[in-house]
Parts: C-alpha cells; structure tokens; sequence
C-alpha cells in the first residue's frame, strides 16, 4: 500500500474510529462519577437499541433523520460553508411538506401525493436556506451567524402558523388537522405484513429509502458532476474557483438552497411517516445532530450512514437507559453527542501524529 | 571577541524532518569581516541550515561554533544573544508601528517604553551614521517602501548587537536600483567588521558582492569558492549537478497582427484601489510581450483583467475579435472559450488546489468541457485520461493523476498547470512568473515550451519579477510602475541598467512617451 492511501485510511476510518472510542471511554468516565456502572449501561444501551425488532425500528426511525440532515451539513461543507441552520430549515421544510399534505385534493393518487408533499419539503426548506446564503454572497454577513439566527425565526414563524393558522378550530394544541390519507408514508411493519412477515410496530417507515435514495445522490453529485466538481473547488480554494470561471457568489446560493432542502426533509420522516399532522419541535434537535453525524462521518455520504446509524443508537438506546436506570435522564444523549463532537470535531487530529507515526512514516526512498 | 577570525563554523551539521534530509553533514565556515554567499536551488537545505542558525530548529547532530564558542540555540533569542541578526525574505516588521517602534519591538526593556525609545533614538542615530542606514524613525512602517522597511530590519538587527547578519534572498523584492544600493549597505557594514551571510539564488550578486560563496545541492555543501576565482556557468553547474542552459536559444520573432489590444486600461483590485491607470500595448502572434516591474507596481492586476477576474474600471480590450469594456465585461469562462489561457502568478492558491487530485487540478477551468462530460455525468475515467495525456506531454513526474497536487514538486505542478494550458491550443497566452520557485531543470524546459507556443503563431503576454527571464523570452518589453507604462523596449535593445531605471520611473519623459510601435 503506498504512503497515500495508507493516508487516507488513517484519515478516512482510524481517525473517526479512535475519535468515537474515546468520545465512549469518556462517557464510560462520566457513568462512573454518577454511579452507573458502565458496563452494564453499555449492554442495555445496545440492547435497548439492536437487541430485538422494536428497538431496532426505533433506531433506524431515528437514524433516517440524521442522514437527512448529516447530508445537509455536508453538501455545505464541501462548499466551505459550514449550515448550522439545519434545526430552522427542517422545521420550515416540515411546513412545505405539511402544506402539500393538508391542502391537496383528497382523491389523488398516493403516487403524485407522495413525490409532491417530498419536493414541499425540498422546496421550503432550500427557500429557508436561500437568504442567509444571499447575505452571504452578496452581503458578507457570515453563515454561521445567520443560520444560526434563522433558527430562532424558523421556531418563532411556526409557532405562530400552528397557532394562528393552522389550527382546527375548537382544538386547544398548537397542531394542524390531519393529513390527506393519500400523503402517508407506509410503515416498514406494515410493508413487511403485506408480504406476509411479521416484525414488531415501530415508527420506521419508508422515508429509510428517501434517505439512502439521497445519500447516494449527494454521492453522486459531489463528485460525479461537473456541479459537484465546482463546489468541492470553490470550497477548496476562492481564487482558484473564479480563475476556473467558477462564480463563488452563486455556488454559495445554490449549495445553500440544496443543503436546506435536504434538512427540510425531515418532515417527511415525522410528519408524512409518523405523525401525519404538523406540530411543535419535531425537528428538535435533528438539526444540530446533523452537524455531528457530518462531522463524525467525515462530511461523505457512507460515513453519513455509519454516523447516522451509530446515532440512532444513541437515541435509542439512551431512551431506554433513562427508563432502565434511575440516576440516569435522557439528557445524557446530549452528553454523549457532545462529546462525540468534542472528539470528532474540535480533536479531529488529536491521534493523527502518532497513526501516522506508526502505520504510514515516510520512508527514506520518497 | 573573536580571536581566531572565524565568525560561524559549522561542522557536520546533520538535520532531518521525518526521512527526509534536509542537511546531511554540513561543514561551512564563514570568516569574521567578510560577505559570504550562500547558493543553491529551492529546496536544497540553505533555510533550514540558517534556521538552525537562527534557533528555529535543532541539528540532529553536529557542532556549531559562533566566535570559536559552541552554540545551541533553542530559540532566537539565544542567536541574538550570540551576536547573529537575521533578515527574512518576508519581513518581521508590525505595518502600523513606527519605525523607533519597531525596533525595540522584543527588547522593550521593562512594562514603560518610554525610556528605551529615548535610547534607542540615539543608538539609532549614532549606527545610521556609522553604516550609512538613514531611515526616519518617527515613520510608521507601512508608509516605506519596501527598500526602507529592508533597511530597517536590518537596523533591528544591528540595533540588538548582531555581528553576524544573514540575509534571505533580500533583493527578491526590489528594483536593480534598490538592490545596489542594498549592496553598499552590505559594504559599509562589512568595514565597521560586520559578517553577513548572503542566502540567494542570483549568481549575479554572488559575482558581484560576496568575497566566499558556498554552494549547496540536494542537502549537502557541495562546494567553497572565493568569488574572484569561480564563475557563473560554474556554480550553475555545481548548484544542479549538470550543465545547464541559462539562455535559452530561439530564433527571431515572426510576429504577426494583433491578437490582444489593450486602450487606456485603468484597473481597481479586488479592496478596490487603484492599481492600473491608462495602460495600453497590443499583443501578436509569433511575439513574447514581457511585462517587467517590481511586485506590487500593477502587473498583477493588469493580468487579472485580462483573463477576466478583475473587472475594468475604464479602456478596452480586444480579444479576437470580442471587445470587452466597463459595459461589456467577459468572465474568465468566456475567455477561455474565446482561446486565451492563463498561467497564473499564485500557482499554490490560483493555479491548482492543493488537496484536489493531479486529475482534478487539471480540470480547473476546463470541467465543462463536452470530453468529459456525458449528460450530467462527470467521467472519472475521461478525466483521468486527460491528466494522463498532459502529463505525458510535459514529462510531469510522478506521472500519476491520482495523486494529490500538493505532493508534486513546485516544478512539477507548474508543468502540470502549463499543460492544462498549453495543450488546448489556446490562441493568446497570458502567463504570469512562469518560472518562479522553479528549479533551474523545470525552468529550461518551462522556457522552451513558451518559445515553443511563440513560433507556433500564439500571442503571448509574460509578467514576471525575474529582469533575467523576461529578457531572455521576450520579444518586446513593457515595464510598468506604479500602474503605468514607463517604458517600452525591444528586447534586442534591453539592458538590465536601462529597465531597472524604468521599473523605478528614473528616466526622462522622452523615452516614455515611445508609444506601441516601437
């Protein structure tokens, strides 16, 4: 193996591997200190989480979030653009997808119902997206900043719609009507049943191929087409992507818009898979979590998948420690996604001198 | 302090970084009073010797004597302490700060300044006497040229007692004119006893103003000579290893019509200051049009504009036919279709990208190209092939597209680059520094395939820093300073004493006003 790809193994799999170990060891210090015995925490952790059908169901319903907006964060990445306004853009998409799904004519097909209330999504979450990433562009104020704002907007603005609009009338909690039946997404239990298996109910409904339909298509597109090929360079290097004719304002515009429209796809698991109803916070969360899973999974659509998933098992199984063990409250989800991005993010490199030390030294013949 | 006459000994001096052998049992003495020059390509361990020197790294092993006492220094502040001042290619100096400021800057002398600025004013006073280094103290940095500001790192460094200065490529920023005066600095210093340390890779100066000169290759001191008794053509030599061509032979021009004409252009950069005011030449085909001036005088913007990235504030240019304008502007996708290819001055930042693959690196402005697209397809394997067939073209080695940019040597992906370039038969080339940081090997063949280009009927306009390479490839030279045409010669007629006096507008109006034809 030459000294390259022993390299990009370093970089591409040991790294984020030994990232997430510690990221656990140090979780394991932490059950320690409030009395909980790791070991165990860890058996009914995994357990809770792939031991048996529902749990499992449960894991990949949440997993399917994660990609969406891991993905989210990562097209923006590539374009050196870092979207933390995934929270905001998911919630908005949710409201694209909501719209389709309570206002179209009952009597359609599932087949043109589907695909349309999914591009509500796209579409209204890359509308959220469209004028931080203008500002950016045209106006200089930087990205972080304002997605972050739009975040705070985006739950304002859909307090007020579910409330003030989309409300039934006569129903005291800030949550719209129903869904046309035609706009649900089938249960994966219910797929299953039809061809005569029988797996527990969970959540998990098809939006799991929407999700890997589009890991694959953000694969493709980054480094399979000329787009992609101009947004990796304009990420890459401002000045060597207005030599190439490249214009970096636009590349800004339009990475955003697809970046938003993938976060705004959330919607699509929560509200066309599970609830099928529009309601506060379904997105809480996700978004931000998606900046892990990107980061964790080294912003490629395979590391996204492996990151999402280890994810939905955090989720998971952290639901049931809290309902297992007594000194333990779900928060501690958010204590070891923390940490993970405290390994994976802030200490991506913290292993690398001495990987390379030992599995990649340079050789005195090059 | 000296009792022998050696200021700086070196022996076996041996450093590594990871394998690589960054000085292997380096011996050098440099004698106490006397100008000493050290040569070698990009590459060849000069810095890291005289970082070692100067407390940025450690020898591996070896012994290092300064005024017959060992020295190991851990940091800079020994070296100072040891008598040894050090003047970087890029200056150590705070832009906003006085002059006075800045050279207590490191040795304030307690948390109230006051009365080291008194001190050093008089020391100040007293050591541009003695060495003829007249600067005005109470003057922030930024409003020097870049002569002064030369002038006052090496102030700085007399300032905290240095015996020994060693001086980076220092003439790499100025005029032949600054330079010279530079070198008279150096003498006077050298007759008040001061050793200096001269880092280049300019044989001219080495001939011209060191006593010793030590040649280093590929790690190793490869040869001592006193000056008087080597030559050029010889150093070259032991700096590469082999004979070189320094000038390259080409044949007169057949220049042809006009392919580029440029009218009154003025330019704003990209912070939107003024840098080009009413420049106008034409470029033919079958003509080299070099662009001489010291850095910063407009070039650099000058080239931006005609390749599109900056847009023109005022004039026309004609392209083949296309008139571009305030009104009518071109981006540099156009102008690529239109056959103009750019060659750009920043190769790391501009003209590759570093973590991007050979492969990738060779599309850079040509990955809408029908070859290698299919519907929305980018294909890999076309694209592969493409990197495959230029780096053929120009011998570029490790001839493997795979491989990140940034693992070629500096040569090697200029040749890339040039390939991208060259090889789609553009009609007008704009090049800027083709050659620099370069080693002489990639720069002969660099030089030819322009010249190549030029008898192939193409239009092309070089920008570079090197007096030496725009005459030696030019046809015809414009040199340009402070955003304006100051000069215009044919090469036959250049010499290095009338251009210098052009890049700094020394001479008078009659020879400026010598419009296009000449």
């Amino acid at each position: 193996m030459t000294r390259d790809r022993r390299l990009s193994w370093i970089n591409g799999l040991l790294l984020p591997l030994f990232n997430v170990l510690t990221a656990f060891l140090a979780t394991g210090i932490i059950f320690l200190f409030i009395g909980v015995d790791p070991v165990e925490a860890t058996k009914i952790l995994i357990y809770g989480a792939l031991g048996y059908d529902e749990g499992l169901g449960y894991t990949l319903y949440y997993a399917t979030n994660f990609v969406f907006t891991g993905l989210a964060v990562a097209v923006a990445f590539h374009a050196g653009l870092f979207n933390i306004g995934g929270e905001g853009q998911a919630y908005v998409g949710g409201l694209g997808t909501a719209l389709v799904a309570l206002y179209i004519n009952p009597a359609m097909s599932a087949w043109i119902v589907i695909p349309l209330a999914i591009s509500g999504g796209l579409l209204f979450g890359a509308l959220w997206a469209i004028i931080p990433a203008y500002l950016q562009a045209y106006r200089g104020s930087h990205i972080v900043i304002t997605t972050i704002m739009f975040n705070f907007l985006a739950s304002s603005l859909m307090v007020y719609i579910l409330v003030n609009i989309l409300r039934e009338v006569g129903e005291m909690s800030p949550e719209s009507g129903d869904f046309i039946a035609a706009s649900w997404l089938p249960f994966v239990h219910d797929v299953f049943a039809s061809f005569g298996y029988k797996i527990a109910k969970s959540p998990l409904n098809l939006s799991i191929l929407v999700a890997l339909f589009f890991s694959a298509a953000v694969w493709f597109f980054l480094w399979h087409t000329r787009w992609g090929f101009a947004i990796r360079a304009a990420g890459k290097s401002n000045e060597a992507a207005i030599y190439s004719g490249i214009d970096p304002k636009k590349i800004i515009v339009v990475t955003m818009c697809i970046s938003g429209a993938l976060a705004g796809l959330v919607g699509i698991n929560e509200l066309m898979g599970v609830q099928h109803r529009l309601f506060l916070n379904f997105n809480y969360g996700y978004g931000f979590g998606g900046i892990a899973v990107a980061l964790m999974g080294r912003n490629h659509p395979v590391g996204i998948l492996i990151a999402a998933f280890l994810f939905g098992i955090l989720y998971q199984g952290g639901a049931e420690l809290d309902f297992e063990l007594q000194n333990v409250s779900r928060d501690i989800v958010v204590v070891m996604q923390g940490l993970v991005i405290l390994f994976c993010g802030g200490l991506e490199y913290l292993y690398k001198p001495i990987l390379v030390r030992f599995l990649a030294p340079v050789k005195e013949s090059e | 302090m000296a009792k022998s006459n050696i200021a700086i000994e070196l022996i076996n001096v041996d450093k590594h970084f990871g394998a690589v052998h960054a000085n292997d049992k380096v011996n050098l003495s440099v004698q106490s009073g006397t100008i000493h020059g050290i040569v070698g390509e990009n590459g060849a361990g000069k810095s890291t010797l005289m970082s070692i020197l100067y407390g940025f790294y450690q020898a591996d092993s070896g012994q290092i004597k300064v005024f017959d006492k060992d020295f190991r220094a851990t940091s800079s502040r020994q070296s100072i302490e040891a008598g040894i001042g050090m003047v970087h290619q890029h200056f150590m100096l705070v832009d906003n700060f006085t002059v006075l400021e800045n050279v207590i800057l490191g040795s304030e002398g307690g948390a109230f300044i006051t009365k080291s600025l008194a001190n050093a004013r008089i020391e100040l006073t007293r050591l541009a006497k003695e060495y003829g280094l007249e600067v005005e103290l109470d003057i922030a940095v930024e409003e020097l040229s870049v002569g002064m500001q030369q002038r006052v790192e090496i102030l700085k460094g007399l300032y905290k007692g240095a015996k020994v200065l060693i001086l980076d490529e220092p003439t790499g920023v100025l005029t032949p004119q600054e330079s010279d005066e530079l070198f008279r600095i150096f003498e006077a210093l050298k007759n008040q006893g001061v050793t200096i340390i001269l880092i280049t890779h300019k044989l001219r100066e080495i001939m011209n103003i060191t006593d010793h000169v030590s040649v280093m290759r590929a790690g190793k001191m490869v040869a001592h000579r006193e000056t008087s008794k080597t030559n050029p053509e010889e150093l070259a030599e032991l700096m590469i290893g082999r004979k070189v061509l320094l000038n390259i032979k080409k044949s007169k021009a057949k220049s042809g019509k006009a392919l580029l004409t440029a009218k009154n252009l003025k330019i704003h950069n990209e912070q939107g200051l003024k840098r080009v005011s009413g420049v106008s030449f034409e470029a033919r085909s079958g003509e080299i049009l070099g662009i001489a001036g010291v850095t910063g005088n407009g070039q650099g913007s000058l080239l931006k504009a005609l390749t599109g990235i900056l847009p023109l504030s005022q004039g026309s240019i004609e392209i083949m036919g296309e008139t571009i304008s305030p009104k009518h502007p071109f981006n540099p996708k156009q102008l690529r279709e239109l056959g103009v290819a750019h060659v750009p001055e920043d190769r790391q930042k501009m003209g590759m990208i570093a973590e991007f693959s050979a492969s990738e690196t060779a599309l850079l402005g040509y990955h809408n190209d029908k070859e290698i697209n299919q519907g929305v397809w980018l294909k890999r394997s076309s694209v592969k092939a493409n990197c495959e067939s230029l780096m053929e073209a120009f011998d570029v080695r490790p001839n493997d597209p795979n491989l990140m940019s940034s693992n070629f040597s500096g040569g090697n992906q200029q040749k890339l680059i040039l390939a991208r370039e060259f090889e789609r038969d553009p009609e007008v080339l704009i090049i800027g520094q083709p050659t620099r940081g370069v080693d002489i090997g990639a720069i002969e063949f660099i030089r030819k395939r322009i010249i190549e280009m030029r008898d192939a009927g193409k239009a092309i306009i070089l920008i570079s820093v090197e007096l030496e390479e725009i005459m030696s490839l030019s046809d015809r030279i414009i040199v340009m300073c402070d955003g304006e045409i100051t000069g215009m010669v044919d090469a036959k007629d250049a010499n290095e004493a009338t251009l210098g006096m052009m890049m700094a507008n020394a001479l008078q109006p009659q020879n400026e006003q010598q419009g296009v034809e000449l």
